[in-house]
């Protein structure tokens, strides 16, 4: 289990697969997540592998989540936002509908 | 034991690892000739790395019937082909044959499209055309997760038409080649090919080959090496875009001309036709214009995200049309020249391999001739 290092500083409010959880200001989704729960954030599109976040750096596209309805965001990538809603994604994005 | 530096000995020299030279260096290996394959480096123009991944017949052949054979011929053999890289290497290169559409954004595509399809009918003769017209109720049918852009009218259909992992036919084509006891030589290069008793001597950069049987497929590299062999094909490079979205559920169930979904969940989109010489960087304004086109025929791939893009150079004749033929000033030396080498990879295997092993050749390859673009016209 990963936690925060500084546990002082502003929080906001995120939902996590429909669990709101509290996140500390200027953190990535990412860094957020990995704070809230262990685990998997994706399954892979092809052969369902269990993946997670790793370089944090914005390089692997391992941590591509669910955000704000847009699916295969880079969670590493996007600073946590109140009220924002992140979703574990498991295979292939739908293409959806037209927007 | 040969004696140091003398050259190595073949049945078949083939220039070129790209889709062609393997495919067809595999059927001469089932002949049981020895053939090895002269590769360059990864610094040359590398076309075969740079394809769609169509097997597509419909629209090919204007002005050359034997061409739309050649074509139907490959597009028939080639799920056995493709069995057999699977059974031989364990490489799926996810052939499926499920027909193809390429669809219409208003009238004057759809009599465009119709004018064309109907010479190329006219040509043949007027028979067996595996080509029809279906209307955007048709096209909705066939694609029930796609919503259809409000310009498309209709399609143009061939049960023919199909799509294949071009990167993982290219990779079973050496795996098998190798695996039936062919010699692969990268960094080969050939400098030249001189006449040294019965057979040929090619000299290359990584030492020197003899064979009686030399095959050039050696795409752009032609145009150097043909001329002084009797030949003289004008080929010359056409860029070609393409662009790849993040994986996606299946959404099209077959290849639609310019926009496939591959077996893994990738929509690549294409295919862009450039004169830019051998110029293969990428053309933002083309990448522009293949996005806008996908998102007007099927507005939901403006939800995706692009994730590769890149150019490769066809290998072109004036007419579009393949070349497969023998040089009559230097026997036993063939040159091949194609931008269908995804499409006529099993009927090169199957096929123009016996042409090259002796078998009188196929009908079609009376139309595949040099002197084509050479003839004064009458």
């Amino acid at each position: 289990m990963m936690h925060r290092r500084d546990t002082a500083g502003e929080r906001v409010t995120i939902n996590i697969d429909g669990k709101n959880v509290e996140a500390a200001v200027g953190e990535s989704v990412a860094a957020a997540v990995l704070a809230a729960s262990a685990g998997a954030t994706r399954t892979t599109p092809v052969s369902g592998a269990p993946r997670a976040p790793y370089c944090m750096m914005g390089v692997c596209f391992e941590c591509l989540m669910e955000i704000d309805g847009m699916p295969n965001r880079q969670a590493c990538m996007v600073s946590v936002a109140p009220g924002m809603k992140i979703k574990r994604q498991a295979g292939a994005r739908a293409v959806g509908d037209a927007s | 034991m040969p004696a140091p530096g003398a050259p190595r000995t073949f049945d078949v020299a083939v220039i070129g690892g790209g889709m062609i030279g393997p495919a067809v260096s595999l059927g001469l290996l089932e002949r049981g000739l020895r053939v090895c394959i002269l590769d360059e480096g990864d610094d040359v123009l590398r076309v075969a790395r740079g394809n769609f991944g169509l097997v597509w017949f419909q629209g090919k052949g204007f002005g050359m019937p034997r061409y739309i054979e050649w074509t139907r011929r490959s597009a028939l053999l080639y799920a056995d082909f493709a069995a057999e890289l699977k059974d031989t290497t364990g490489i799926d290169i996810g052939h499926a044959r499920p027909g193809g559409l390429e669809l219409l954004l208003g009238e004057d595509e759809l009599a465009h499209r119709q004018h064309y399809l109907g010479q190329i009918y006219q040509q043949g003769g007027g028979v067996d055309y595996e080509v029809e017209f279906i209307d955007r109720k048709q096209v909705a049918d066939m694609l029930p997760k796609v919503t259809l852009g409000e310009d498309v009218i209709g399609a143009s259909y061939s049960p023919l038409d199909g799509h294949v992992n071009p990167l993982f036919l290219l990779r079973a084509m050496h795996t098998r080649f190798q695996q039936a006891g062919g010699t692969y030589l990268p960094h080969h290069r050939v400098s030249g090919v001189r006449k040294d008793g019965d057979a040929y001597t090619l000299d290359t950069e990584g030492g020197s080959v003899s064979a009686p049987k030399v095959v050039i497929a050696a795409g752009h590299g032609l145009k150097a090496l043909g001329p002084p062999l009797g030949l003289d094909i004008p080929i010359r490079p056409q860029r070609g875009h393409i662009m790849v979205t993040e994986r996606t559920q299946p959404m099209l169930p077959m290849p639609i001309s310019a926009f496939r979904q591959t077996m893994e969940g990738s929509i690549m989109l294409g295919v862009s036709a450039e004169e830019a010489g051998y110029d293969d960087n990428i053309d933002t304004s083309t990448l522009h214009t293949i996005a806008a086109r996908a998102k007007r025929t099927m507005p939901q791939l403006g939800n995706l995200n692009i994730v590769r893009t890149w150019a490769a150079l066809r290998v072109l004749t004036p007419d579009k049309c393949p070349v497969y033929a023998e040089s009559e000033s230097h026997p036993g030396i063939y040159g091949i020249a194609s931008h269908s080498g995804v499409t006529l990879a099993a009927a090169n295997a199957k096929v123009t391999a016996g042409w090259i092993a002796g078998d009188p050749p196929p009908p079609e390859f009376e139309a595949f001739t040099v002197e084509r673009f050479h003839d004064a016209p009458t």
